[in-house]
């Protein structure tokens, strides 16, 4: 057998070898192309004047219209404004306070102690936000509440704070640090692990406190991991968090706490007006896909991240 | 969590801290763990008690007037039986759907190009839809299109390859020894033979963190729920439970009848709430051990490889 051959030959066999790989592929293939990739086609509706009869490539043009409607609401800024403000007190808050436990839970040195409060502060984050809600909406309730009973024994007036506008964002801050931070401890108390324990000793020789220690070794040590997670945060500037706002919020609050997607939810699916909430919505997947991606490149080159 | 902690010790031999900052820390990190516990202990303690306790704010971490009536309630409500057998329903279909799609397209991925001509290819078609969507609006257009309103696969199939978790699977099948694969391609193994009778017992672990995560993510999930079952009566459990907690909303109480806004005081009774959003929580509660077991090797593993 010639070589020329046997080289043929060799690539028939290993393309015969790969059909069950592509098999294996198709199905998760259609799926994700038919809810995927087909709704991102959909985003043509922005542009048009849709009727649900006549579908994508069926419905009335109508250019920028939508945007143009869009532009002029009065609420818009206002939307936009909350969404951002709510979105980077999130991201500040949630790559700070995770970082601060797991510091302070690396010093504890009572093991079962330490396992002990692992385990309550992850139970927040496997509750939904509607069973979240539900405890929180009573906790809060400004007349039979359990925060308004410890208010009251101090003598001051319970706050009703999921009706005041101004304090709306910082109680929505607040819970979602309650729900994610103790779950985000565990990256970086993976990181600290990897440390090696001798630099430790190292700096205990040479009378190092503890306080010296977090800061000198404990925290470099992290640095790789909190730059990720920093840079990775960068996609979520305009995830102001759907699934919590939808749950606490209410008419009293739109003004600090409605964001793009409770205000897409509303026009679009309680309104129908579909061409107007898929502009907003495009427009915000649009600003987020450049961040994800700026986010994921400033990984691969500053921590050397790569997906896949 | 154990094998972590087991592989370092820092040497705490030699003090040179003070003891009063140490209970500081403690103290301060219980604060914020007790934090996270007492809200759950005070519905707890709201669902145990009489409508007339809870209603005059009595309640606050221990049943006062013990009662189950709000439990008797719960438990003999169509509706709410109905939401919860629908919502197993979800966990066990929903399982199956996406831990099936996941193997089958990590198990390829894991691949190198060279064995799977166009993986790159296949590889960034799944990753883009983790950083681009077509929104709210065409995706539920698109699931009425395909005629899956309304029914359990509504809200399954639109979600059935869970990127994120494919990518955890691919990067661990990676890290399996490749010598496995090329002795069982002597042998003359088919590539579904190896990933069913080598690569997945040797993932056991993974797969275990990737299903309790998968199944929490069914159970916890409601907002598909609301927008895509057109009928209460298909509504699964955390979304007739959202329902039930936004009563207040000034939308529903508009729309509502007499009829309707009388059943709303009586479900939107304190103890009777408790009741039922502690029993959607239980599930979760029950199966929280393995979650910890596992979460911290598996997805801490794949997620990062920094």
């Amino acid at each position: 057998m010639t070589s020329v051959q046997t080289i043929k030959k060799r690539k028939h066999v290993r393309f015969r070898r790969q059909i069950p790989l592509h098999l294996m592929l198709a199905p998760c293939v259609a799926l994700v192309l038919v809810y995927a990739y087909y709704p991102m086609i959909g985003v043509v509706i922005a542009f048009q004047r849709y009727n649900p009869r006549l579908g994508f490539f069926g419905s009335k043009w109508m250019g920028l219209e939508n945007f143009r409607y869009l532009m002029n609401l009065p609420n818009t800024p206002s939307v936009i404004f909350n969404t951002v403000f709510i979105s980077f007190m999130k991201i500040a808050a949630g790559l700070a306070v995770p970082i601060v436990y797991a510091v302070l839970l690396d010093l504890i040195h009572h093991s079962g102690l330490k396992r002990a409060i692992q385990t309550l502060l992850y139970i927040p984050y496997f509750m939904s936000w509607v069973i979240l809600g539900g405890i929180l909406l009573d906790l809060l309730s400004p007349s039979t509440g359990l925060l308004a009973e410890l208010w009251r024994l101090f003598g001051a007036e319970p706050i009703f704070f999921l009706a005041n506008p101004r304090l709306f964002p910082y109680v929505l801050v607040v819970t979602d640090i309650w729900k994610t931070a103790g779950y985000g401890t565990i990256i970086y108390l993976a990181s600290i692990t990897a440390i090696d324990p001798s630099l430790y000793e190292a700096a205990i020789v040479d009378g190092a406190n503890r306080m010296k220690q977090v800061w000198h070794i404990t925290l470099p040590g992290m640095a790789p991991i909190i730059v990720l997670m920093m840079t990775l945060s960068l996609g979520n500037v305009l995830n102001a968090g759907f699934e919590q706002v939808v749950t606490l919020y209410s008419p009293i609050v739109y003004s600090t706490g409605d964001i793009i997607d409770t205000f897409v939810y509303r026009i679009g699916l309680i309104n129908n007006q579909f061409g107007v909430a898929t502009a907003a919505g495009l427009f915000k997947s649009l600003i987020s896909f450049v961040f994800i991606a700026m986010g994921y490149s400033l990984a691969y080159r500053f921590a050397d991240y790569t997906v896949f | 969590m154990a094998g972590i902690q087991e592989s370092r010790r820092k040497p705490s031999g030699i003090r040179n801290t003070s003891r009063l900052a140490d209970a500081g820390i403690i103290a301060a990190m219980s604060l914020a763990g007790l934090l996270c516990l007492l809200p759950i202990v005070n519905v707890l303690a709201l669902s145990f008690s009489s409508s007339a306790a809870a209603a005059a704010g009595r309640v606050k971490l221990w049943p006062v007037d013990f009662s189950l009536e709000s439990y008797k309630y719960a438990l003999t409500k169509p509706q709410f039986l109905r939401s919860f057998a629908i919502s197993v329903k979800r966990v066990g279909l929903g399982l199956a759907v996406n831990m099936a799609c996941t193997v089958l397209a990590a198990y390829p991925l894991s691949k190198s190009s060279r064995e799977l001509t166009g993986r790159g290819v296949y590889a960034w078609f799944f990753f883009f839809t983790m950083i681009f969507s077509g929104g709210l609006i065409p995706w539920y257009t698109v699931v009425k299109q395909t005629g899956i309103m309304n029914t359990l696969w509504g809200v399954i199939l639109p979600g059935a390859v869970p990127a994120y978790h494919v990518i955890i699977l691919l990067n661990f099948f990676r890290q399996l020894p490749r010598e496995l694969g090329e002795a069982a391609v002597m042998d003359g193994a088919g590539e579904f033979y190896m990933m069913v009778r080598l690569y997945l017992p040797l993932s056991v672990p993974s797969l275990a963190t990737l299903a309790l995560f998968t199944a929490v993510g069914h159970w916890n999930s409601w907002f598909d729920g609301l927008v895509l079952m057109t009928s209460p009566d298909n509504y699964p459990l955390q979304t007739y439970l959202r329902n039930l907690i936004v009563v207040k909303n000034l939308q529903t109480m508009q729309t509502a009848t007499q009829a309707e806004l009388r059943e709303m005081a009586r479900i939107s009774d304190r103890t009777l709430r408790a009741s039922q959003i502690f029993i959607a929580a239980l599930p979760v509660l029950a199966l929280y051990p393995y979650l910890q077991k596992y979460f911290m090797k598996g997805l801490v593993m794949g997620s990062v490889k920094g």
